[in-house]
């Protein structure tokens, strides 16, 4: 008896603690296809109050104008993600705004239905704390084009992230990219035919696992850019992933720091400190399977640090890589070299350990100051002591409850 | 546009004057506690039938004001009787609760001159909120639309182009979007040194604004160059037309792009050879988004000239490319020293 009656207790307390409110909570339910179906979806995400859910019918809505939330511990829930059955947000007609979907309010669940063919990116979220994005898709339909919308699904400057079983597809810059945030897992994804598949940029704490990224330019990047209010990225494990064919030409508009990601690329460490990339399947990528680069571009921010520090490699599985090296003197090392370079490949700057049991080639630039055409290629051991492995991303136990 | 902007304030105060009703006041209670009253007209804040702001009101006007697609803006300030507002230390206007900030938008050729939308951003108990409301086709009310609205609207731009636009009524969230510092809502326009009150308001102005004589450089009027050089001009015209979401708690807080009165006009987060960061296709393929002597090579002209949704900037209010504004910020980019990169 003492045990129920506890747990009595204990069951609105946990929901009073979660800012949930069952008894006020609503679910609003909106339908595609009358005329005035897009201001009614938008009119529910604004008039929606926190606890309720904003459920999507089946069907699809053909939407001018970007949609937006802004109201916290809000549920956008669709009936699925496929053209058939599911609740599809199709944006081929956007006239306005920079993304299709953008949330700007902490505790948001986003599940269950497909934003296709934006203008600009996908579903960005922002400021946005505890977000969680699961069983989505986001796809410009048409495959890799430059005139495709940046990033897929676009999480940043928040703390406590969640991306679970989405798929994009098409994303002219990253189709997974989670910028200036905190304590992140991106896991159980597919990324394929973008020209970044999964991205972490400027962030600390994460977690990428078990996702599958395939036949983008590069698979999985992890990136830290100068000039940012949130720089210094660190403390990013990349483990358990299927990262294979990434050779797609590179279709990011110029000027963007991933139009020089090289086609061919499978994981791309650029600055950072203390990224781990471990247990992944490694096949067929052209140019390299791990790449651990230092940013070579000329920048004015003194507190910026352009090098990579404590990348560890090991445990991972490698197929084929190296056969098409796409950098600028890549194809003569590679002749050079019997026809091929091998799975790893490290320009010389900062530090970093491999102990996969492949060869690594470095560029022995170790200045990012020096131009690529000083590059003295020649294999180098890596192999060595690991630092103390990461603990690993926990997220607050409210984000995992969504999915369960 | 000034003589748009008379054109249409002659047309409100005619239906306005033809209305033999008593001018009602501004409902406090309205304006304070209701959440999101469906009709303009229930708050008082204009005379009856018609967009003549009510007696109280005080309209003001900008120096340099926000470009909407060449819209005619026509502001007014209410303030409950008796409180009033202080001007702090960076010059921003503090107003009392139960203020509300009124904007209408409308051409003098389109619509018969008759407005077609009234923003109102409401200060209440618990911070501000913002409310769109589109006026009926009698010009008579306005009915709100929280989830935003496009209108059909045809207009003379003043070069003489006719033009036909989908105008965009921002939704709620929208008006956030602009109006959000550090995740609240927020005013953007009335700064001291970019408000102006018209001689028959500024005394009363003076009396319900502490602190609106103190001295300060007036912001310059971007379309005057008796008020400031190309590059003055163009810095007022980026703080007011790009720093609300570009600044370090804007919503554009993470590109790093800063671009307020008060930033370094030299430094990298002003744009000067600063890489994309999250442009996507807005990059249009260059490397700067201001380079120094190159305004082709500057994707910031770019996304001001785009009105494409996955280039356009701003990213919200702009179905038209303002073409003055642009040229006034590629003549400032001309006019800088190329750097060797160039």
């Amino acid at each position: 008896m003492r045990v129920r009656h506890a747990a009595y207790i204990a069951l609105p307390v946990a929901a009073i603690l979660l800012g949930l409110s069952p008894a006020a909570a609503k679910t609003i339910r909106v339908e595609p296809g009358g005329v005035d179906a897009n201001e009614k979806l938008q009119e529910a995400l604004i008039l929606a109050e926190p606890g309720d859910v904003v459920e999507l019918a089946p069907g699809r809505w053909t939407l001018t104008d970007g949609l937006s939330l802004d109201v916290a511990n809000v549920t956008l829930r669709g009936a699925g993600i496929d053209d058939q059955n599911g609740s599809i947000l199709d944006f081929s007609g956007q006239q306005g705004a920079g993304e299709g979907l953008l949330v700007t309010s902490d505790d948001v669940f986003l599940t269950d239905f497909a934003v296709l063919n934006t203008k600009g990116d996908g579903i960005k979220s922002k400021g946005a704390d505890r977000i969680v994005y699961h069983q989505l898709r986001v796809e410009w339909t048409a495959g890799p084009k430059e005139t495709n919308g940046a990033y897929g699904i676009y999480p940043v400057e928040s703390t406590d992230v969640l991306v679970n079983r989405v798929v994009v597809r098409g994303a002219s810059d990253a189709g997974i990219y989670v910028g200036q945030s905190k304590n992140i897992v991106v896991r159980d994804s597919i990324a394929t035919e973008n020209v970044a598949g999964i991205e972490i940029e400027n962030s600390y704490d994460a977690d990428v696992h078990d996702n599958i990224a395939t036949k983008n330019t590069g698979g999985i990047l992890v990136f830290d850019l100068p000039s940012l209010p949130m720089q210094g990225g660190h403390n990013v494990r990349v483990f358990d992933n299927i990262v294979s064919d990434n050779n797609t030409p590179n279709f990011a508009p110029k000027g963007n720091i991933v139009a020089s990601v090289p086609a061919g690329t499978g994981v791309l460490v650029m600055a950072n400190r203390n990224v781990e990339i471990s247990g992944n399947i490694f096949d067929e990528n052209g140019t390299a399977n791990v790449m651990i680069v230092g940013y070579r571009y000329e920048h004015k921010d003194p507190k910026y640090q352009p090098l990579p520090k404590a990348i560890v490699v090991a445990d991972n599985l490698h197929g084929r890589a190296g056969y098409a090296p796409a950098f600028p003197g890549g194809a003569e090392i590679a002749a050079a070299l019997g026809g091929s370079i091998p799975p790893v490949l490290w320009d010389g700057a900062g530090d970093a350990v491999v102990n996969d049991a492949v060869g690594v080639l470095s560029l022995n630039l170790p200045d990012v100051s020096m131009p690529q055409s000083d590059a003295k290629p020649s294999p180098a051991d890596l192999s060595g002591d690991a630092p103390a492995a990461l603990p690993g991303v926990r997220l607050p136990e409210s984000m995992e409850a969504r999915i369960r | 546009m000034k003589l748009g902007a008379a054109a249409i304030a002659a047309a409100l105060v005619c239906a306005g004057g033809a209305m033999a009703l008593p001018p009602p006041s501004p409902n406090q209670t309205v304006i304070e506690e209701a959440a999101m009253p469906r009709k303009l007209s229930e708050f008082g804040l204009f005379r009856a039938g018609g967009a003549e702001l009510s007696d109280g009101v005080l309209p003001y006007d900008l120096h340099t004001p926000l470009f909407s697609d060449y819209a005619d803006k026509a502001r007014g300030i209410w303030m409950p009787p008796g409180a009033k507002a202080t001007v702090d230390a960076d010059g921003n206007v503090q107003f009392p609760v139960g203020t509300v900030l009124i904007k209408s938008f409308g051409w003098a050729d389109a619509n018969d001159g008759k407005p077609v939308e009234t923003r109102l951003l409401i200060h209440r108990s618990d911070g501000w909120t913002a409310l769109p409301y589109v006026w009926d086709a009698d010009g008579r009310d306005a009915t709100l639309a929280i989830g935003g609205r496009r209108i059909p609207v045809s207009f003379d731009e003043p070069d003489g182009t006719t033009r036909s636009i989908s105008y965009a009524v921002p939704n709620k969230n929208q008006c956030k979007e602009c109006h959000a510092l550090d995740g609240a809502i927020a005013p953007i326009g009335p700064k001291l040194r970019n408000i102006r009150f018209g001689a028959a308001y500024r005394t009363n102005a003076a009396g319900r604004i502490e602190g609106l004589s103190r001295q300060v450089a007036a912001l310059p009027a971007w379309d005057n160059p008796a008020s400031g050089s190309v590059a003055e001009r163009a810095r007022a015209y980026l703080d007011v037309n790009c720093a609300h979401c570009h600044n370090p708690k804007g919503s554009a807080s993470n590109s790093g792009l800063f671009l307020r009165w008060t930033d370094d006009p030299d430094g990298v987060n002003y744009g000067i050879e600063k890489r994309p960061t999250a442009a996507g296709r807005g990059s249009g393929g260059m490397d700067f988004a201001v380079a120094p002597g190159h305004p082709e090579a500057s994707f910031l002209i770019y996304r001001l000239e785009s009105l494409d949704p996955g280039i356009a900037m701003p990213e919200v209010g702009r179905a038209t490319v303002h073409k003055e504004g642009a040229a006034l910020l590629r003549q400032w980019i001309a006019g800088m020293e190329t750097r060797s990169a160039h």
